[in-house]
């Protein structure tokens, strides 16, 4: 009957690493308002080593699932391995989405990009 | 507990309708086409339902095609009055922005045909105005269709100001009533009603049955081709299970249509007042105006389809406006014609309650949208943006 996975549901009713990082090293935020999806991440990274991960979400159940899976796969990880995530693994660690909800995924995948870009042009400088 | 909010969706069938429709089963099975006496009986019975029905409209029994929903009937009353316009060389429909999309839909493809279709618009409580109608009749306008109440906001449109206008100018009127058939008064002789739609399964019937009634004198067209059922007007064997179900369940609608409408109308206002306590939020649609099972709320910096898996969770089933419920990029096209912009229309709850509802399950609700509102916005970059000022407000 379900809509979702169990995977999703979880993410959806418990959402891991939610919140905002005052002092945080790269925040990235994609989407907007009008298309009903907004995702803000926000990252603390201590010598190339992704050591916190913090998200907010405007979107349905599975762009909240997706943001909070998305932030799962990347906390520990170097940033060049975070920067190789994609929403195909977002999506197969949730255990699948329905083919119209896989926008969310990708949505997730670029947030989690647009923070580490913003920690790379900001490392650069 | 469990709380089923979404009777606009559709709803639970009486105990009357289940009874007619499987005493029909059981007891009519004959082909009303067949003239044998098993055949006969059934033709009688399918006669009596078509009486019942059309004496609660206030229609000839001749002037009811039974089909199969809301939708046939509004595909076939729209398809209909266009060939006779077009015949005439009236070829301009009149409608509004918020109809169904089984009256959107089928304009567009009239549009393709070659007919030109104005859309009154609804304003901001989802009303239009007859005024505004009148200045929109031109010369070639061959129909009118309106809906008699929204199916998302509930708002009532003044059905028989319409009617009389229309009459006076010779136009044919249609109403797609689907969510007033059964919940308020209708009379089509008193409100000048050419053509009208309804569906069964939106006052307790059976799914999958409907009527569509036209004016003696209005020539129909078919959708569906083949035996002579329905006065040549509607092939195919009628569904008598369906429609026994559908006389059956109007008939006790329109019985308890006033104290279900007394008792619905004061948990309508106890949610209204109980849900505008959450700031910025706003209802939608006149809050006097309209069906009074329906209630349909705004709140800022959320998405809807979150809301109701949430709500879900909690046992209450209700259904909203957002984009992400449908599949479709864009929010409800009825929430964009009353004014809402997209942000605001994304966040919306559409809680349409039944006849047995009780203010300890109206506080129920209440009690959790308040709580899941406030537990979405708490991790929303959107509501963080309006509470710092980086945006601002759209609700005040």
């Amino acid at each position: 009957m379900a809509l979702y996975s169990e995977k999703v549901m979880d993410h959806f009713m418990n959402p891991r690493n939610v919140g905002i990082i005052e002092d945080a090293d790269g925040v990235g935020e994609v989407g907007n308002a009008k298309c009903g999806d907004i995702m803000k991440m926000y990252l603390k990274i201590d010598d190339d080593v992704i050591t916190d991960v913090k998200f907010e979400t405007f979107g349905c159940a599975s762009a909240i699932a997706s943001s909070s899976m998305a932030t799962e796969l990347i906390k520990g990880k170097k940033v060049e391995d975070a920067m190789a995530l994609t929403n195909k693994a977002v999506a197969e660690a949730l255990d699948g989405l329905p083919d119209y909800k896989m926008h969310c995924s990708v949505l997730a995948e670029e947030a989690i990009r647009a923070a580490l870009d913003d920690y790379n042009s900001k490392n650069k400088a | 507990m469990n709380i089923y909010a979404d009777n606009a969706a559709t709803t639970k069938m009486s105990e009357a309708a289940i009874r007619a429709m499987t005493d029909c089963m059981y007891n009519y099975f004959g082909n009303p086409s067949s003239l044998y006496r098993t055949g006969q009986i059934a033709k009688e019975k399918l006669e009596e339902y078509r009486e019942e029905i059309a004496k609660i409209i206030g229609a000839e029994p001749r002037e009811i095609i039974f089909t199969s929903g809301g939708s046939e009937s509004d595909n076939q009353a729209l398809l209909s009055a266009a060939m006779i316009g077009k015949k005439k060389g009236k070829m301009h429909i009149i409608s509004s922005a918020f109809e169904h999309h089984a009256i959107l839909h089928t304009l567009k493809k009239l549009e393709k045909n070659g007919f030109e279709v104005t859309l009154l618009p609804v304003h901001e409580n989802g009303i239009i105005r007859v005024e505004e109608l009148n200045e929109a009749i031109r010369d070639d306008t061959c129909l009118v269709t309106i809906m008699t109440a929204n199916n998302e906001i509930g708002t009532i449109q003044p059905i028989g100001e319409i009617g009389s206008l229309c009459r006076e100018k010779g136009i044919i009127f249609h109403t797609d009533a689907v969510q007033a058939v059964g919940h308020i008064p209708i009379d089509v002789k008193a409100q000048n009603i050419d053509m009208l739609s309804a569906s069964a399964h939106k006052f307790h019937g059976a799914k999958g049955v409907g009527f569509l009634y036209c004016r003696r004198g209005i020539v129909l067209s078919n959708l569906i081709e083949g035996g002579a059922q329905e006065r040549g007007k509607r092939a195919g064997t009628e569904n008598l299970p369906g429609i026994a179900s559908m006389a059956a369940s109007l008939k006790q609608a329109v019985e308890n249509m006033e104290s279900d409408n007394a008792h619905k109308t004061i948990i309508r206002d106890h949610l209204i007042k109980g849900l505008s306590e959450i700031p910025h939020s706003a209802l939608n649609g006149d809050a006097q105006k309209r069906l009074s099972g329906n209630v349909n709320f705004s709140f800022e910096g959320i998405e809807g389809e979150s809301l109701l898996i949430l709500l879900d969770q909690k046992g209450i089933s209700a259904s909203s406006g957002s984009a992400c419920t449908s599949g479709a990029l864009d929010p409800s096209h009825v929430l964009l014609s009353i004014g809402r912009i997209h942000d605001v229309a994304h966040g919306s709850l559409r809680l349409s309650i039944g006849e047995d509802i009780t203010i300890e399950e109206a506080d129920y609700i209440i009690e959790n949208v308040k709580e899941v509102v406030a537990y979405l916005r708490s991790f929303s970059p959107v509501w963080r943006d309006l509470v710092t000022g980086k945006k601002e407000f759209i609700l005040k």
